[in-house]
């Protein structure tokens, strides 16, 4: 009988999140800040001059996108921090040397980075509610794209915190790639308002599937088709699964 | 006393160094084993691979019965490791990062043990402070104490008391005797030679990733120690007359001592031949001492031989 080592996947967690709970203060009023900034610089500012987009207020437009933007930022520095300053210590010898399985050891850290990704998700939609009207269509499509998203970004920050050796690494994706993808992939506008050659290459920008699929369980409207946002994110999880499987297997950058 | 660890020809290939060559060691339950090397002999490389940190390039070990590749669990909750380095998460609370370790090696939860632990490690007052308001030595404790937080039957101390004061390396050894007596079986590596002389039951020497011998500490003094008689004299002399180099003395470079190396009772009983002879030449004996090869010694030799 396969047997779980439920302690380990717990003390995993538990220490990660703890982290977390310590910078509470920070954790809580650095999104607060960052969502009413948001709302007053593209909801009252630009908002006021373009009213409505595809018959959403775009106060209420931008909050999805938002809402991803922060999800994968937080999701990727989360997971990439927690592995990365283990190796950077040296404590992760413990993890190594304990009898815990791969699979143990990635649902601890991604449990724990995927949770604190939805702590914060959720701390933006409620301040968003002190801003704008906000009904959401489909909750349950919004819940697994929330979810989803958490996740598999989740994994994708841990594979860059085991392939990172400097601090500089752990930086460079967030920086230099999740934020303009993710702003260039129609979170604070509809691709529909852009010249067609630009509308064109921004079908090309992964982000754009995402932040059009999570706006889709809001309004129900979308730039592309749910159905390709939810086989964008869902390829992505299995791609990062087999990435960490390997990455496991071969003890690359873990086990000399 | 029966096998707890089985280490068969394990090797290690780091491109084209072979840090480790085809080691094979059986560690005894209940025993303390020392493993004496140089810096970069390959000790490290060895406890790493036995816990898991490193992967062999060859060979196999078996802890407790069970395959530390193909039964890691099994295997793994069986061990506990004390790295060298003080790889501490430096803002946790001792306490937190007990139960942390605990929790890893899949044991539930347990004040008694834990706070326990912390009593015999000498941490209670430190108990619920951050990590990094330690001294180096308490932090070193702490590394201990996470290493016996889930109860294992082996403990590795990778050099221990690398650069700790005095009354803490004193304190670990007693530490060390005392789990022995509870039925933890430990290998220790150091260079300290007097740390293994001092509490270990067997000595095993590695060099250049070659395990050169394992001996029982008694036996590998007896086996390989030598005696020694320093006889002062009176007044120096110029030059050691013949009938005394015959008899293998040596002539110290002040010129005003004599040495004799031996081993046999059969070397022993040249001694009064040694003396009347000193005498017969004219020389004054001041005074006699006598004194035996340390460990440090001896493992001098083996090393030197090697090169």
């Amino acid at each position: 009988m396969m047997s779980i080592n439920i302690y380990a996947i717990r003390a995993i967690y538990k220490a990660e999140m703890r982290r977390f709970w310590v910078t509470i203060g920070q954790s809580i009023i650095s999104p607060v800040i960052s969502t009413s900034l948001y709302f007053i610089v593209f909801g009252s500012a630009i908002g006021s001059r373009i009213q409505q987009v595809e018959g959403v207020d775009y106060g209420t437009f931008i909050v999805p996108g938002m809402m991803i933007f922060t999800l994968l930022t937080q999701s990727v520095s989360n997971a990439s921090f927690g592995i990365f300053h283990q190796k950077f210590t040296g404590t992760i010898y413990e993890v190594l040397s304990a009898p815990i399985s791969s699979t143990e050891i990635l649902i601890g850290f991604v449990g724990a980075s995927a949770s604190k990704s939805f702590i914060i998700g959720t701390i933006i939609l409620i301040t968003s509610t002190f801003f704008v009207d906000l009904h959401i269509q489909s909750p349950f499509i919004m819940f697994a794209f929330f979810i989803l998203t958490c996740v598999s970004f989740s994994l994708f920050g841990f594979i860059i915190g085991l392939w990172a050796d400097n601090f500089e690494k752990i930086q460079v994706i967030p920086m230099l790639v999740i934020t303009p993808l993710v702003f260039l992939g129609g979170s604070f506008y509809s691709i529909d308002m852009l010249p067609p050659m630009w509308r064109d290459i921004s079908l090309f920008n992964p982000a754009l599937y995402l932040v059009s699929g999570f706006r889709w369980s809001f309004f129900g409207i979308s730039d592309v088709n749910i159905s390709l946002s939810l086989m964008f994110i869902s390829l992505f999880l299995l791609i990062c699964i087999f990435i960490v499987w390997r990455i496991f297997a071969t003890g690359y950058k873990l086990r000399s | 006393m029966s096998t707890i660890i089985q280490i068969k020809n394990i090797s290690k290939v780091y491109g084209k160094t072979h840090v480790l060559k085809d080691v094979n060691l059986e560690i005894k339950k209940g025993e303390i084993i020392a493993l004496l090397g140089p810096n970069g002999a390959g000790k490290t490389t060895l406890i790493s691979i036995i816990c898991g940190l490193v992967n062999k390039s060859a060979g196999s070990v078996i802890i407790d019965g069970f395959d530390n590749a193909t039964n890691f669990r099994k295997a793994r909750e069986k061990v506990g490791l004390v790295p060298q380095e003080l790889h501490l998460a430096m803002f946790d609370k001792v306490v937190n990062t007990l139960h942390y370790s605990r929790g890893l090696f899949g044991k539930k939860r347990n004040e008694k043990h834990i706070n326990e632990l912390i009593e015999k490690l000498h941490l209670s007052d430190k108990k619920n402070q951050e990590i990094r308001s330690l001294s180096g030595g308490m932090k070193r404790r702490v590394l201990i104490a996470k290493a016996l937080a889930h109860q294992p039957k082996i403990l590795f101390l990778d050099e221990p008391t690398a650069g700790v004061d005095v009354e803490l390396r004193k304190s670990t050894w007693n530490l060390v005797k005392q789990l022995r007596q509870s039925g933890v079986t430990i290998i220790l590596t150091t260079h300290y030679i007097e740390e293994a002389e001092s509490i270990a039951d067997r000595i095993g020497i590695i060099n250049k990733g070659k395990l050169i011998l394992v001996d029982d500490k008694k036996t590998l003094m007896k086996r390989l120690g030598k005696k020694h008689i320093q006889i002062n004299l009176a007044n120096p002399i110029e030059e050691m007359p013949q009938k005394l180099k015959d008899l293998s003395l040596e002539l110290s470079e002040d010129k005003i001592n004599l040495y004799y190396h031996f081993k046999d009772k059969k070397e022993y009983q040249n001694i009064p031949l040694i003396l009347q002879t000193i005498k017969d030449c004219g020389l004054n004996i001041n005074e006699l001492n006598t004194s035996k090869s340390s460990l440090e010694d001896i493992f001098v030799d083996i090393v030197n031989d090697e090169y």
